[in-house]
């Protein structure tokens, strides 16, 4: 390496320096980025952050007090997202691991489904939602029921709408668990006698229990920070109770962000508390998915 | 233990959840089918109700604009041409008023001192006083366009008394801010993605490669609230533009998101060719550098491009970040510094105040259904074209 090193002419040796520079630079960018976003954040919005914050309603049309409500309202969304969406994201990662013969037509159109699905982009989701759930789905429950609750935007359509965006989340990260559960543990618990479905449930689902966890956090992450899927499939920018039905409408952290820092009045007056309520949500997202890279990372080397 | 009669009752229980599995599984086809359905049919209403139109409208919507534009009487009249800007004068004035009329969604942009001289480039001879009279014109001529001709015209003013649905100004804004948001983050991803798996130290890698990963985990309603109030302060001050949200500041704010996208998949593509090809480039004296650059990256190409495509996907999708920083105006003007309003950002702030069921409605589904298809394409090309190229390559073929 040295003798090639020092064998190569001046210029090409300056190039070579500029080309190492050059990533070298981008990298550290990127990374600059990310850390002079969280600064920005902290430096402008740490100190509003209090107790009293995080637990107290907004008063005065928003300009004043706590976020508890979009608080509330957002933990309440990802719980009910992660019931409906996490069963069905892993029963198909345990489909495309287990069952699924790798080349046949079905496992692979699973596969393109689950990878467009990933990159639909989430307004459609929330176009999906009105068209599907609200308009098809709720008008046919209430037509049938006599009822009138199911028809518009509430917490069980936009929980509905964000299972379904972050399904993809859920069936990567489980499917990549599933892979890493050693073939010899399935080989001898069927040579055991045990069947199929029994190695699946007491083998390979317990070995597993770590990614099941990660896909959840990571959906619940993603379902925490999205906005544009429930703009109008439940949100709305003022409550002065917590839903108390799964029908109701509700307040989330993303939303009231953006209400906040583009249609408030005086958008000048409520900066800290937006700057704040930046910081908790990015912090929020920001735990959920340490979490699951800390997770994974260890289920890697394992 | 092999009795065959206890294998059979097994497996009808068996059989019963391997299918339930597998029809669970089948859900994700389902809602890409869904999707689409769905979506199409609330645009659908749309497209049957304006066919009712009879023909003759058409024939003297022609002959209208022919009236206020004394070029042309086609239909190319709504080509984005050179001239066409200012044949249009009376026309681009009008989102102004339309805007500032919807109270509420636009407030910010009203609130922005600069917003007024926003229209004031193009329609330089028409002070804005008269602008009652010009859209008063503007609604003879508007009033009997065909639904195929307002959808391909430059006027995105969907609050008024003549609804326009000219979605050429939202579609030069999509691929203005989602260019600008490629050309900064495709660089930077493949680069640090060059870094992180040639140059860096092991460990530096482990710090690295997570902390970008963080990045795509950051909510896009944090990156434009950031963009909103801190980038574009930035650019005002670098630049010195009059307006203070453009599509060179959406841009950077797709960039945020576009670069994790490209940064992870360069990444396991770099990674993923193969040790062989590394060590026979530095065994023949090239350097690491050398090796990185002139062997890696191009063996690697289809998956960096596939990188890049999918960042494309990512960037004209986003709506959070081009609703909060781009400035939101329905221009049809190609210049950076002119706020640029994407497809998706109009959906994003029109549906909350639509009536359901409307012809703007089901416009903005139509918007969906673009972004949809689009979407799918893309992801089509990158599944089944680069994918395969890239294993083929390395296995010799």
């Amino acid at each position: 390496m040295q003798f090639s090193a020092s064998t190569q002419p001046l210029p090409k040796r300056l190039l070579g320096f500029f080309a190492v520079l050059i990533a070298l630079t981008a990298a550290v960018a990127v990374v600059g980025i990310i850390l002079g976003m969280f600064g920005n954040f902290l430096l402008n919005g740490g100190t509003h952050v209090t107790w009293e914050f995080l637990t107290e309603f907004p008063r005065n049309s928003n300009t004043e007090g706590g976020i508890w409500p979009a608080l509330a309202g957002t933990t309440l969304l990802v719980l009910l997202m992660t019931l409906l969406g996490v069963p069905v994201g892993t029963a198909t990662a345990i489909y495309l691991t287990e069952f699924a013969k790798q080349d046949s037509w079905f496992a692979r159109s699973v596969r393109f489904a689950v990878n467009t699905l990933a990159g639909v982009p989430s307004i459609v989701f929330g176009l999906f939602g009105v068209g599907f759930f609200i308009q098809f789905m709720g008008g046919s429950i209430d037509a049938a029921f006599g009822s009138s609750s199911f028809g518009d935007g509430s917490l069980l359509w936009s929980a509905a709408t964000l299972a379904v965006l972050t399904l993809p989340v859920v069936i990567v990260a489980v499917e990549e668990s599933l892979r890493a559960v050693p073939r010899d543990l399935r080989e001898a618990s069927l040579a055991l006698g045990a069947t199929r479905l029994q190695t699946i449930v007491k083998v390979v689902i317990p070995n597993s229990v770590t990614g099941i966890l990660t896909g959840s956090i990571l959906a619940v992450g993603r379902g925490a920070g999205e906005v544009a899927a429930i703009l109008f499939v439940g949100v709305t920018y003022s409550s002065e109770v917590l839903p108390s039905a799964v029908t109701e409408k509700f307040m989330h952290l993303g939303y009231h962000l953006f209400v906040l820092s583009t249609q408030s009045p005086d958008v000048e007056k409520t900066l800290p508390l937006q700057f704040a309520t930046t910081l908790v949500l990015l912090g929020l997202t920001f735990l959920l998915n340490l979490t699951a890279i800390l997770i994974r990372s260890r289920l890697r080397k394992r | 233990m092999n009795n065959p009669f206890r294998a059979t009752r097994r497996n009808i229980g068996e059989l019963i959840a391997e299918w339930s599995i597998r029809a669970i599984a089948s859900v994700s086809i389902l809602v890409i089918f869904l999707i689409f359905i769905f979506v199409f049919r609330e645009a659908s209403t749309l497209l049957t109700g304006s066919e009712e139109a009879p023909t003759e409208q058409t024939s003297t919507s022609s002959q209208e604009t022919s009236a206020t534009s004394t070029t042309q009487s086609e239909p190319d009249v709504y080509n984005p041409d050179a001239e066409e800007p200012e044949v249009y004068n009376p026309e681009a004035e009008a989102p102004a008023s339309g805007e500032e009329g919807a109270p509420g969604e636009f407030i910010y942009i009203a609130a922005n001192p600069a917003y007024p001289h926003i229209y004031n480039p193009s329609s330089g001879l028409i002070p804005p006083d008269i602008d009652a009279t010009s859209s008063e014109e503007e609604v003879i001529a508007g009033d009997t366009l065909s639904f195929g001709e307002n959808f391909l015209s430059s006027t995105w003013q969907p609050v008024g008394e003549v609804p326009k649905f000219g979605i050429v100004p939202l579609l030069i804004g999509t691929a203005k801010t989602t260019l600008i948001a490629i050309l900064i983050g495709a660089p930077l991803g493949i680069l640090a993605a060059l870094f992180v798996a040639f140059f860096a130290k092991p460990w530096i890698r482990e710090i690295v490669k997570p902390g970008i990963e963080l990045l795509a985990g950051f909510p896009s309603v944090v990156i434009g609230f950031f963009c909103l109030v801190t980038v574009a302060s930035w650019v005002q001050d670098v630049t010195g533009v009059p307006y203070r949200l453009n599509a060179i500041v959406g841009g950077i704010g797709l960039s945020l998101a576009v670069i994790p996208i490209v940064f992870s998949i360069a990444e396991d593509a770099l990674s993923a060719v193969p040790k062989t090809l590394r060590e026979a480039s530095l065994a023949l004296g090239s350097t690491e550098w050398q090796t990185a650059y002139r062997v890696m990256l191009p063996a690697a190409a289809p998956g960096v491009f596939a990188a890049v495509l999918l960042g494309i996907g990512r960037a004209f999708g986003e709506t959070m970040i081009a609703i909060m920083a781009t400035g939101n105006a329905p221009l049809s003007s190609f210049s950076p510094f002119e706020p640029a309003r994407t497809v998706a950002a109009t959906i994003g702030s029109e549906m909350g105040e639509v009536v359901w069921g409307s012809e703007h409605y089901g416009v903005l589904f139509l918007l969906g259904v673009l972004l949809f298809v689009f979407s799918f394409g893309l992801n089509a090309v990158t599944e089944l074209y680069v994918k395969t190229r890239f294993i083929k390559r390395f296995q010799g073929k």
